[in-house]
C-alpha cells in the first residue's frame, strides 16, 4: 500500500484557523472593554482561567494518552501516533498562556478569583490560615513553573524520542533498546502527571476557587473530564486526516477502540463525578454542601443536569452499541458533544465559585474558547505537516496495521 | 439427536487455516465449525459468522436489574416501610443508586453467564463429542458436514489438498447428551484393539 507520509494543510483549514484565533483576540479584546472593570473583571478573569484551564489540561492529555500507551507497550495506536503527538506539542503555546493568565491573577490581586490572595481575610480566619503554606502566591507559583515547565520538558523529549527512528530502518536489537528507552521515558512524565493533573494542580488552579472547600476526588474528576476531552479531540484529528485521504493504516478497527476509550472514560468521569456528590449530599455537612449549594439548586442547576446529560446519558445510550463506535458520522458527532461537555463542566467548576448569583455565559466565553480552539487547531497543523505522518519504522507498526478488536 | 458424517481435517498453521477456510467456502462445502485451543482473531469473520446477540441480551438483563432495583427499593422505603434516615426525602434517589448499579451488575453477569452456557451448551455433566483431543492443545481442527450430495473421499482429498496434516470421517452425535463419554471413547478402543 502506498502511503501519504507529509500533511499538507489544506488552505480552507488554514484560513478556518487564523479566523477562529482572529476571533478569539477580538473577543479579548472586546471583553476586556465591556467586562475588564465591572465588578473587579470577575467575569473577564473567569473565562480566561477557565478556558486557559481546559484547553491546556486537554492538550496534555493528548500526551498522557500517548504516554500511557507506549508504557503499556500498546502497540494498536502506532498508526495515528503522529496526530496526538501533534496536538500535545499546544501544551507549549497554551501552557504559556495559561501560565500568563495565572501570574496576571497572583500578581494582579485578584481576590474576588482567588479569596486566599487577599491578606486580610487570611488573616482573620483560621482554615486559610491553616492552609496559607500551600495556599500561597510563591507555592502557587513555584508550582505552576514546574507543572507547566516539566510538562513541555518531557513532551519535548517523547516527542523527539518518536521521531528519532524516521530516517532510517532499526534492528530487532535497537528496537528492544528504542522500546525500553521510550518507556522509561513514558514512565518518567507518567509520574510527574499523576503528581500534577492527578493530584496537586488541579487543586491549586481550581479548587482553591473555594479556598474552604476540599474534596479528596477533585482531581481525579479534573483528570477524568479532561481525559475524555482529550481522546474526542485526537479522535476528530483522526477523523479529519482519514477524510482527506491520509492514515492509509488506520481504519474501523482503531476508531472502534477510540470510541470504546471515549465510552469507557465517560462511565469513568460519571464514577467519580457521582462519588463526590453522593457522599457530599449523604453525608450533608454544611462545609462540605456549600459546594453543591450554587449548582445543584442554585443558578447553576440547569448546567449541572445539561452537564450529566452530555457527559453521561449521551454516550452511555450512544455509545453502547457495537455499529455506533464504527461509525465515523456518531463519533463525529459524539466527540464534538463531548467536548463541548466538558467544556460546559470546567465551565460550573470556575464559575459556579466566582458568580454564584446567576449563569453569565455569553458570545465572550464562547469567543474566547473559538481562539484557543483556532490555536489549538494551528499549531496541531503545522506540527504535523513538519514530521513523516507514520512511524514507518517503529517496531510495533505491524501490529498496529493488523489490528483487530 | 441425530448422527451424521463428518470430515475432520487439522492443521497447525493459522496462515494456513485461514486460506483453507477460505477454499473451503468458495468450494461450496459445509463447515460444521472450527475448533481453536485459543481466541483466534478474525476466525468469525472469515467462517462468515453473524454478530453473537449476548450483548443485546445483556443489556436487556442489566436493564431489568436497574428497574428491579427501582422498583423493590422505591415502593419499600416510600410506601412499604417509610424510615427517616437523618431528615432525607424518602425518594431518596442518589442514595438508592449504588444499589441500582450493583443488581445491573449482578442480574447481566449471572444472566449473560447463563444465556453463553445455553448458546455454547455447556452445563455441568453435559457431554459433546470432541472431533479430535488436540482441538484443546496445539491443533486447529476443522469439521466439514457431509451432505447426501457430494461424497466424503472427494471431500477429504480435497481438505488434505488445502494443508490439512491429518484428515479423518467420523460418525459423530451433534447434539449433547448426559452422562460419560462412551461414545467418544469408541474410536480409541478400536484404535487399540487394531494394534494388539
Amino acid at each position: 500500500m502506498s502511503i501519504r507520509e507529509n500533511f499538507e494543510t489544506p488552505s480552507r483549514f488554514k484560513t478556518w484557523s487564523y479566523a477562529l484565533m482572529g476571533v478569539g483576540a477580538l473577543s479579548l479584546i472586546v471583553g476586556y472593554i465591556l467586562y475588564g472593570n465591572v465588578d473587579h473583571g470577575t467575569h473577564f478573569w473567569s473565562a480566561l482561567l477557565h478556558n486557559g484551564v481546559y484547553f491546556l489540561l486537554v492538550v496534555n492529555a493528548a500526551m498522557f494518552f500517548f504516554a500511557a500507551s507506549s508504557l503499556a507497550w500498546g502497540g494498536w495506536q502506532i498508526s495515528f501516533r503522529r496526530v496526538t503527538e501533534a496536538i500535545s506539542a499546544s501544551v507549549i503555546p497554551i501552557g504559556a498562556i495559561t501560565f500568563v493568565i495565572l501570574l496576571a491573577l497572583v500578581f494582579g490581586h485578584k481576590s474576588n478569583i482567588y479569596e486566599w490572595l487577599d491578606r486580610d481575610i487570611v488573616k482573620n480566619d483560621e482554615v486559610l490560615k491553616g492552609k496559607s503554606s500551600f495556599l500561597s502566591p510563591t507555592f502557587f507559583i513555584a508550582w505552576s513553573v514546574l507543572t507547566i515547565g516539566l510538562w513541555t520538558i518531557f513532551g519535548i523529549k517523547l516527542r523527539g524520542i518518536s521521531r528519532e527512528i524516521d530516517n532510517a530502518p532499526i534492528t530487532i536489537e535497537e528496537g528492544k533498546k528504542y522500546i525500553f528507552k521510550s518507556t522509561i521515558w513514558s514512565a518518567v512524565y507518567i509520574v510527574w502527571f499523576t503528581l500534577t493533573v492527578a493530584s496537586v494542580t488541579p487543586w491549586l488552579w481550581l479548587m482553591s476557587l473555594n479556598a474552604h472547600w476540599f474534596s479528596t476526588m477533585y482531581s481525579w474528576y479534573t483528570f477524568a473530564s479532561s481525559f475524555v476531552a482529550g481522546i474526542a479531540l485526537i479522535t476528530l484529528f483522526v477523523i479529519y486526516l482519514k477524510n482527506l485521504g491520509y492514515l492509509e493504516y488506520t481504519n474501523d478497527e482503531h476508531l472502534h477502540d477510540l470510541g470504546k476509550y471515549q465510552f469507557a472514560f465517560s462511565i469513568f468521569w460519571t464514577y467519580v463525578w457521582f462519588a463526590q456528590f453522593m457522599l457530599i449530599w449523604y453525608g450533608n455537612i454544611s462545609e462540605e454542601t456549600i459546594y453543591f449549594k450554587t449548582r445543584f439548586e442554585g443558578a447553576y442547576e440547569g448546567l449541572f443536569y445539561l452537564n450529566l446529560t452530555i457527559n453521561f446519558l449521551a454516550p452511555i445510550l450512544i455509545y453502547m452499541s457495537r455499529p455506533s463506535k464504527r461509525n465515523y458520522a456518531t463519533v463525529t458527532f459524539m466527540s464534538v458533544a463531548l467536548l463541548f461537555g466538558h467544556w460546559i463542566d470546567f465551565y460550573q467548576m470556575v464559575f459556579g465559585s466566582t458568580m454564584k448569583d446567576h449563569v453569565p455565559m455569553n458570545l465572550f466565553d464562547f469567543g474566547i474558547a473559538a481562539g484557543f480552539v483556532g490555536l489549538i487547531m494551528w499549531n496541531t497543523a503545522r506540527v504535523l505537516g513538519k514530521y513523516p505522518l507514520i512511524p514507518k519504522n517503529h517496531p510495533f507498526l505491524k501490529e498496529s496495521i493488523i489490528h483487530y478488536t | 439427536m441425530s448422527i451424521k458424517k463428518f470430515v475432520v481435517g487439522c492443521f497447525t498453521d493459522e496462515q494456513v487455516l485461514f486460506s483453507a477456510i477460505k477454499k473451503v467456502r468458495s468450494s461450496g462445502y459445509k463447515i460444521h465449525d472450527v475448533y481453536t485451543p485459543m481466541p483466534i482473531h478474525g476466525l468469525d469473520k472469515a467462517l462468515g459468522l453473524r454478530d453473537t446477540s449476548l450483548h443485546t441480551a445483556g443489556f436487556i438483563y442489566g436493564i431489568t436489574g436497574t428497574l428491579t432495583a427501582l422498583c423493590g427499593i422505591g415502593w419499600i422505603f416510600t410506601s412499604d416501610w417509610p424510615l427517616n434516615f437523618g431528615g432525607k426525602p424518602h425518594f431518596s434517589l442518589p442514595a438508592w443508586i449504588p444499589i441500582m448499579f450493583e443488581l445491573t451488575v449482578l442480574f447481566s453477569a449471572v444472566g449473560m453467564t447463563l444465556t453463553f452456557c445455553y448458546l455454547c451448551q455447556v452445563a455441568p455433566f453435559v457431554k459433546k463429542h470432541h472431533f479430535h483431543p488436540r482441538a484443546t492443545d496445539d491443533l486447529f481442527v476443522m469439521v466439514l458436514e457431509c451432505t447426501p450430495k457430494n461424497n466424503e473421499a472427494d471431500m477429504s482429498s480435497f481438505l488434505g489438498g488445502t494443508g490439512a496434516i491429518e484428515v479423518n470421517v467420523q460418525e459423530a452425535e451433534t447434539g449433547w447428551w448426559l452422562g460419560t463419554y462412551d461414545k467418544d471413547r469408541k474410536p480409541f478402543e478400536k484404535k487399540k484393539a487394531s494394534l494388539a
